[in-house]
């Protein structure tokens, strides 16, 4: 399999020196759920955060090392970061609706790249709240406001919103943490579906997310990456001593 | 030991809510002496001659249309000039500029906002009148434009200081969200930052007005005075009297109880009126699009 980003060494500290990475290495294969997952504090959302250079909006003393989207180092200063976050699509943990109609919700974003034509626009509606796997719920009110939905429903929405813009790599930091099981299944079934045309890096919010949903999963422990590997492997026979006390709840 | 702590809870409890109450009871003092010393103008002028564009009380001519056109095309003068750079300034203290500079500015605008205002009226007359008059060749300098100008420089402060707070308030997850979904700067402070702000700017804005139509001593100073109709986009560029500048010239040498002073106080409950209205404004603006927050959060 294809990797589509290469981590070469990737070290980083917050000025204020919290959270921080030490020497990540690693391949983010493509077509792929990737896990990230650990106990807080452990570097997973940071890292992501570097992916789509969202960190560059938060004050870091000191960064090294190479990541590479499709043999593009991205954290070269010279790069288009915003041609780069419309290819890295992110999903947070709390779905931030914008005070707008559903369908204005999930073509934001793709307005602000200038698109302008209706028949565009609409094609995108359908086809990412289809993927979503939210298209049956809100097709008959797409004009009303997407506060209303439940939370669920609005994380759905936000990755539709992500999703229309036809990004290359889909970045989720806990995109469940605030629902319940019912919408955690919706979520989860719509990323077993969107890795078939997406790279997928996923921070789950629990363990036993990670093992329902990876393909690959890596272990970080206070900014370290202890264990990397197939999904299946690490959930039933992880190598790492602090990977298998983490999985068996031991710590964490 | 019991029994004192009591008491002196029920002493403490009770200045606290007697001082919460007298703030209220001034207030109202005040408007109740407005009213009295105000109202008897409405019997000793008839409505018609208040209205009159002439102000000239030694010959009982107590028209204040003139006054009030001034104090209106000076304070929409200031909250153009105010505005923009007002929320300008506050978008780029909060959302532009790197750390350092803003701890810079931030404290420097507020010390602005404690300048005091004969200081700014006296820069106005030295400075700031000879140079428009010479620049745009006009007979006189103390203009409503230059009245306008310095009431926007002393309505600034407010402005950026409560735009300022209202932008950083917004939370970093609504920013982060545009940011993500690759828009650039510029579009995530005007189609997210700024309209979630909305309530708070639009406060900003109000304060800032209602600082500038109760200014009285830059204006008296910088405006020339001269009680004429400001009806036309001329009447900017040439001398205006204001309602507050009237009030605070003429009320050292009334006669006590005269008529004149009596249509002083009147243009006091207008001033009061005016403020009022404004307040209203703004805090129905904030009422209404609170509660649209609280439903969107909740």
């Amino acid at each position: 399999m294809v990797d589509k980003i290469v981590i070469e060494n990737l070290s980083l500290q917050y000025s204020d020196g919290t959270e921080s990475l030490r020497g990540i290495s690693m391949g983010i294969p493509q077509n792929a759920v990737t896990v990230l997952f650990g106990p807080a504090g452990g570097g997973k959302s940071t890292l992501l955060r570097c992916l789509n250079r969202l960190n560059d909006l938060t004050e870091i003393k000191a960064s090294s090392g190479r990541i590479l989207i499709d043999d593009t180092n991205i954290l070269d200063p010279k790069i288009d970061v915003i041609a780069l976050r419309r290819k890295v699509g992110m999903v947070f943990a709390r779905p931030v609706p914008l005070p707008l109609s559903i369908r204005e919700n999930v073509i934001y974003g793709l307005e602000l790249a200038g698109e302008k034509r209706k028949s565009k626009l609409d094609e995108a509606v359908e086809r990412s709240l289809k993927l979503s796997a939210i298209w049956e719920e809100v097709k008959d009110r797409l004009d009303e406001p997407a506060i209303a939905l439940s939370g669920g429903q609005q994380q759905r929405v936000c990755l539709a919103r992500v999703i229309a813009l036809q990004p290359e790599i889909i970045l989720l930091d806990e995109p469940t943490s605030g629902l319940d099981p019912i919408s955690t299944g919706k979520v989860e079934a719509a990323l077993l579906e969107l890795k078939k045309e997406y790279t997928i890096i996923l921070v789950p919010h629990s363990v036993q997310q990670a093992a329902r949903t990876a393909d690959h999963a890596a272990f970080f422990l206070q900014g370290e990456l202890i264990e990397y590997g197939e999904g299946k492997t690490m959930f039933t026979a992880p190598k790492q001593k602090k990977t298998e006390d983490y999985i068996m709840g031991r710590f964490g | 030991m019991e029994k004192s702590l009591n008491w002196r809870e029920f002493v403490i409890t009770r200045a606290i809510k007697a001082s919460g109450y007298s703030a209220v009871v001034f207030v109202l003092l005040i408007f109740f002496f407005l009213l009295r010393e105000g109202l008897p103008a409405l019997s000793e002028v008839d409505a018609s001659s208040l209205l009159d564009i002439r102000w000239y009380p030694i010959e009982a001519y107590f028209g204040i249309m003139p006054l009030i056109t001034g104090s209106l095309i000076i304070t929409l003068g200031a909250a153009l000039i105010a505005v923009p750079f007002g929320i300008g300034t506050a978008v780029y203290i909060s959302e532009i500029a790197p750390r350092w500079m803003r701890e810079i500015l931030k404290p420097l605008v507020e010390l602005l906002g404690g300048l005091p205002s004969v200081v700014l009226g006296f820069l106005g007359i030295l400075v700031v009148s000879p140079y428009l008059r010479v620049l745009l060749d006009l007979p006189t300098g103390l203009t409503a434009f230059t009245g306008s100008l310095l009431l926007g420089g002393i309505a600034v402060p407010t402005v950026v200081s409560v735009a300022e707070d209202a932008l950083d308030s917004v939370p970093r997850a609504y920013r982060e969200g545009a940011w993500a979904l690759g828009a650039t700067k510029w579009q995530t402070i005007w189609r997210v930052t700024l309209p979630a702000a909305k309530s708070g700017v639009l406060t900003a804005v109000m304060l800032g007005v209602g600082r500038a139509i109760g200014e009285t001593m830059t204006v008296m100073m910088v405006t020339g005075n001269a009680p004429v109709m400001a009806t036309k986009l001329g009447s900017l560029f040439s001398p205006v009297r204001t309602m507050t500048a009237t009030i605070a010239a003429e009320m050292g040498e009334v006669a006590n109880g005269s008529t004149h002073y009596h249509v002083l106080f009147f243009i006091g409950m207008v001033l009061f009126l005016i403020s009022l209205i404004v307040n209203i404004i703004a805090s129905s603006v904030v009422f209404r699009s609170k509660k649209r927050a609280e439903r969107i959060l909740s």
